[in-house]
Formats: structure tokens, sequence, C-alpha cells
């Protein structure tokens, strides 16, 4: 048994697990209060009030729903297969959280404060054991893990979260469960495609699938004022990315007005209509999950992920450019929901695949050209 | 017995178990339920052998895409327990058997006889050039794109034709989804509260 | 280091797994699915010695058996589609006419 402990990195894993830990909490608690904020700020744009009655402005409110999911009663339905009609919330979760290890939340080796002390206590314990512990927290890395395939990663991960939303469709037994699962596949398996597709265009001028080295590389200026984002490379390609990027991303997390899976009128709530408590509130985090993945994925590849004024001087400034970001593209889901309204399901499948696809491979043809012109 | 040899039975075994699950199930969408499984599980040890790129196109082609389509197939034929069996090559089942430890001998031939040291290598993921290093995007495209680039077309034409023929094979005669429409509005029109439920079509 | 043999073993095995499903199966779907076994228990195998030999193009077969693999699900699952539209049935013994 010694021998298996000793052939592991104890800084690699050690490291790997507490930052997994803290960035897991982080997320949570975004996803929470965007599900608080969508509330608070459609209430904004339909002229209501919101949820505003537990805690300060009703900040607690997250937490209150939470309890509420937990103690509501655990129903499963009579017909339902009842293996598939169990996992199938854990499977939309599991890969949705999955994903956050390859996040670039901000620059390499940021000296952590108070990192010596907790090097030096995590020593001593391991040496109490009786292990020759030698980590350095000193300085960190603000990303969990890169590899050269992370997008790649990403890509495969949330692809498999399909399975979650077909599989819960197909055990709830019901018509509406499964209409809803169909479309939702139907419909996630055709934006994946322009999706993927439009990310090649920012690849080109960047030339790795690594994220963290994808956002390295969008540091510094043209000409002393424009940022050297994705977004504004090779252009117009980089930019003819970015908005095919940005409407499959939404049509892939099911949202307004692509949100026909869902669609309330017409399928009572798609392909979680069977479920209920705890169960119905994984599928709920799993899309708020997915919604901030492609939120991070967009200001990754296209705005220049942490990079921003005085970051070199600050590094742990990177962090705060990281987040204010994605709230950015999280608001502006929220923005969409209040204003525009639902696709019909012939006029999504036919965007997607006759005009989406199709930008995003001549897209690919023009960031090509100009690559080779410009790089 | 190092980590990496505990971690390689465990998803080994767990691929083992699913393989069967396969062919056991009656159901066939526990069946499409075990592939993925497997699946998942070749990608796993893909990474084992430095192959990144290939396993994460593993979970993207073939369990993000390709079995997606047979999961979504089974949902839409809507093929519940297999029906009664009408076994009518009650032979072949006779076959399998032998065939099962006939090829397991092989197995046991090939552990005690083939074997060939790994060479090293560095970490793909920390190399100074990636294209030289095994697995990395940057070395699977230069091979893909020097040595290998007209199979790699040849490929794609192959893609473009099953597109093709997919679509020829998969559509219904044109007159026939109109007629359809007509004739449930007319049983409509007849019994006002029948609810036609046509397949959306794709 | 995991040993190339135990990589070859799996291989086997779950080709061997495949090639039983093929002959004891009637369900075309699941037959269809046991060819996808059999083809990435040989895709474990092409890995498997690109990694012992130290070349890449073992790694690059593994691609283009993948996308022939999506070509031949596309027309697979058309063709049990419109199989299944003539007949009602996925069992294979029933589709053993020339004609509808």
């Amino acid at each position: 048994m010694s021998s298996i402990l000793n052939s592991i990195d104890l800084q690699f894993i050690l490291g790997s697990l507490i930052k997994t830990a803290v960035f897991w909490i982080c997320i949570m608690i975004v996803v929470a209060y965007t599900v608080y904020a969508e509330r608070r700020v459609l209430a904004v744009i339909q002229n209501r009030l919101g949820p505003n009655r537990v805690g300060w402005q009703g900040l607690l409110q997250p937490f209150a729903d939470l309890i509420k999911f937990i103690f509501k009663e655990d129903i499963i339905p009579f017909a339902v297969n009842k293996v598939l009609y169990l996992i199938a919330p854990v499977v939309v979760l599991v890969p949705a959280m999955m994903v956050l290890i390859v996040y670039p939340f901000g620059p390499r080796n940021v000296p952590l404060p108070g990192g010596e002390v907790l090097s030096n206590m995590l020593n001593n314990f391991g040496n109490s054991l009786g292990y020759d512990w030698a980590l350095d927290l000193t300085h960190i890395d603000l990303f969990v893990s890169n590899f050269n395939v992370g997008l790649l990663y990403i890509f495969a991960l949330t692809g498999l979260g399909v399975y979650g939303i077909v599989i819960a469709g197909w055990a709830s037994n019901s018509k509406y469960s499964l209409m809803g699962g169909l479309r939702s596949s139907a419909q996630m398996i055709s934006y994946e495609l322009a999706l993927s597709l439009s990310v090649v265009a920012v690849l080109i001028p960047a030339g790795t699938l690594d994220l963290v080295k994808i956002v390295e590389l969008q540091g510094g200026t043209w000409f002393g004022f424009i940022p050297k984002w994705n977004l504004l490379a090779l252009f117009p390609a980089g930019l003819i990315a970015f908005v095919v990027y940005l409407i499959s991303a939404i049509a892939e997390t099911n949202r307004v007005p692509f949100d026909l899976p869902e669609a309330e009128t017409e399928l009572v709530a798609g392909f979680h209509t069977e479920y209920s408590a705890l169960k119905f509130a994984l599928f709920f985090m799993g899309e708020y999950v997915n919604m901030t993945t492609v939120s991070v994925l967009a200001t990754t590849l296209f705005l220049g992920g942490w990079q921003g004024p005085l970051v070199g001087t600050y590094p742990w400034l990177g962090l705060v450019w990281f987040v204010g970001k994605v709230f950015f593209f999280l608001f502006l889901y929220i923005w969409l929901r209040g204003t525009l309204p639902r696709f019909r399901y012939d006029q999504l499948m036919n965007f997607g695949w006759k005009i989406l696809l199709p930008a995003a491979l001549v897209n690919i043809v023009i960031a090509a050209v100009l690559g080779v012109l410009f790089l | 017995m190092e980590t990496i040899h505990l971690l390689f039975l465990a998803i080994a075994a767990l691929a083992v178990v699913s393989a069967f699950n396969i062919i056991l199930q009656r159901n066939p969408i526990y069946s499409a339920i075990g592939l993925i499984i497997v699946l998942c599980c070749l990608a796993g040890l893909f990474l084992t052998l430095y192959a990144q790129f290939i396993a994460a196109i593993q979970i993207i082609v073939y369990a993000g895409a390709i079995m997606v389509l047979f999961v979504f197939v089974i949902m839409l034929l809507n093929v519940r327990e297999e029906e009664s069996r009408t076994d009518r090559q009650k032979y072949l089942k006779f076959l399998a058997a032998p065939l099962f430890l006939a090829l397991l001998a092989e197995v046991a031939v090939v552990i005690r006889f083939v074997n060939m040291p790994a060479p090293a290598i560095e970490d793909p993921n920390t190399a100074i050039d990636p294209s030289q290093s095994l697995g990395t995007v940057e070395s699977i495209a230069h091979v893909m794109f020097t040595d290998f680039v007209l199979p790699f077309e040849a490929t794609s034409v192959l893609i473009l034709m099953a597109i093709v023929g997919a679509m020829y094979l998969a559509r219904r005669d044109s007159g026939e989804g109109a007629e359809r429409i007509e004739q449930a509005l007319a049983t409509d029109a007849a019994q006002p509260p029948v609810a036609v439920h046509e397949d959306s079509g794709h | 280091m995991i040993p190339l043999s135990w990589y070859l073993a799996l291989s086997a095995v779950l080709f061997t797994i495949g090639v039983v499903g093929v002959i004891i199966q009637r369900n075309v779907i699941v037959l269809f699915m046991c060819v996808e076994l059999m083809l990435n228990a040989v895709n474990l195998t092409l890995v498997a010695f690109s990694r012992f030999l130290g070349d890449m193009t073992g790694q690059l077969f593994v691609f283009i058996v993948m996308a022939v693999a999506a070509a031949e699900a596309a027309v697979g699952l058309a063709i049990i589609i419109s199989l299944f539209r003539n007949r009602e049935t996925l069992n294979i013994d029933e589709a053993d006419l020339l004609k509808l």
C-alpha cells in the first residue's frame, strides 16, 4: 500500500483537490445567485417586485429555496423506469460540474496570502503521520489543471449532458417528457455543431486548444488601446464567430428564445415534467451550471479571459476581470429572457441548420484565409 | 503494483461488465447505456496511453454523437421489451459458447507471448514542441496533413456520401406527408376530440 | 507502466463479447451496437501499439475508424428506420425477404 502512496504526486493531487473544492463552492454560489438575479432582474423588466422577503432585499432567497427543495416530498411516479429515472438528474449534473477543472480563473503563479502558513501546517500534519511532505503553496495557479486538449474536454463533457435529458424524457413514461426529451436532444445535437465550428475561427489565431494558453495569448494591445482579444482578431472572422457562438450557446443551454424543450405552454415543463423536489433541483442546477460553462467559454475564447488593465502588477485583479466578464454574459441571458419571444420548432431547426451552420463554415474559410495572409 | 495498474483493472472490469450488459439485456436502451459506459472506459484507457486527443474525440464523436443517435432512434421507434423471440437459427446459440472459448484462448496466448517495452515519452502537456510529442493535437494534425492527407480526404468524401445516403433512406415520399395531414384533418373534422399525434419528423 | 499485453487482452475480450453479441442477439439495433463494440476493441489495440511503438500512425487510424463508424451509424440507422417503417419489427429474422 505504501508504494501506491509514494507513486502519487502529492503536491498535484492535494493542490488540485483543494482548488477544485474552492472553485466548486464558488460556482455553486454563482449558480444560486444567478437564479436569484434572474428573478430580480426579470421582475424589474416586467415591472414587479420579485423575491425580496428573505433577508435583506431577498438575498437569502437561494438558501430558502434549497431548504424547500430538500424538505419537499420525493415523489417517484408509479409508471416510471426507476433506475433510469433516478440516474438521469445525476447524468445531467456530474459532467456539467466536471468541466470546471479547466476554467482559467486567473493567471499562473499568483502569490497566495497566508500560503506559507498553510503549507507549513499541511507539511507538519504529513510529517506527524510519518510521511515526508514538502508542499509549497506560497504561489498558486488560479486554475486547477491545463492540458493540451482542454477545449475538447469541455465539448466532450457538455456533449454527455444530453444523455441525462434523453434518459429523463424516456424513463418518465409520459408524453410531455418524451416530446421534451426528443426536442431537447435534437436541438442540442444540432446547435452543438455550430457551436464547435464557430470556435475553430478563434483557434486559428490562438494555435492551441489549451484554455490557459489561449488566454495568455490574448494579453497586450493593438495600437496601444485596442485589447488583443480574439473577438477582434482576424477581423471580421472573430466577430462573426462570436455572434454564432453566442446564439448557439443560448440554444445549447435551452434558454429563451430557444427554450422549446421546456415550452410551458405546450409541454408543461418538458423533460423534467415528472420530476420533483431534489431531483428537479439537480436538473435546475445542471442548467445553470451549463449556462456558467458557456459564459466562461465565451469569456475565455473571445473576451480575453482574465486579461485586463493592471493584471501584471496585481495578479488577483485577473480574477475580478474574469468574474466580471462572466457576469456580463449571465446578465445577457437574463436580459434576453425578459425581452424575446420563443421560436417555433421548425424555425429553430431551420435557423440552426440553414443559417448558423453555413455561417460558421464560411467563417472558418474566412478565418483561414485571413490567417494565412496576416499571421 | 502501482496506482495505475489498479486504475487499469478497475476500468477494464467496468468495461467488460458493461460489454456483457450490451449483449445480455433485452431492452435496447439498457444495451445502449452499456455501450456508452464501455466507450467512456475506453476513453479513460486512451488517456493512460498518452492519447489525449483520441480520448476526447472518442467521447465527442462516439459517446456524444453516434450513441445519441442510437438512443434517439430507440426512443423514436419506442422499442420496449423485446417480443417473444422467434428463434429461426437455433444452432447459432450453440456456436456462440465454443467461439467465445476459442477467442479467450487466443487472449491467453496473447498474454503469454506478446510484450514489448514502452519507449520513454516526455509529458505532452509540458512539452516544448507539442508537435513532436505523442498524442497531442499538434502531432496528430502533423501526421494527418502530411503522410495521410489522402486517406483523410477520402474519409471526408465517405462522410458526404453517408450524409446523402442517410437523407435518401430516411425521408418519406413528399406526397405521402401531405396525404397524411389531409387524412388526419379529415378524421379530425369527423370526430373533433381525437388528438392526432404526428411525430415532428426530423 | 501498464504492460502492452493487458491492453491487448482487454481488447480481445471486448471483441469476443461483440462477436458473441452479433451471434446471439436478434434485435438489429443491438446487433449494430455489438459491431460498434468490436470496432472499439480494435481501436484500443491500435492506440496501445501506437504508444508502445512511439508512432502516431495508430492514433490516426483510430481517428479514421471513428469517422467511418460515424458514417456507418448514420446510414445504418437510416436503414433501420426504414426497415421498421416497412415491417414494424426490429428482429432481423423477420427481414429475410428481398421484396416489401
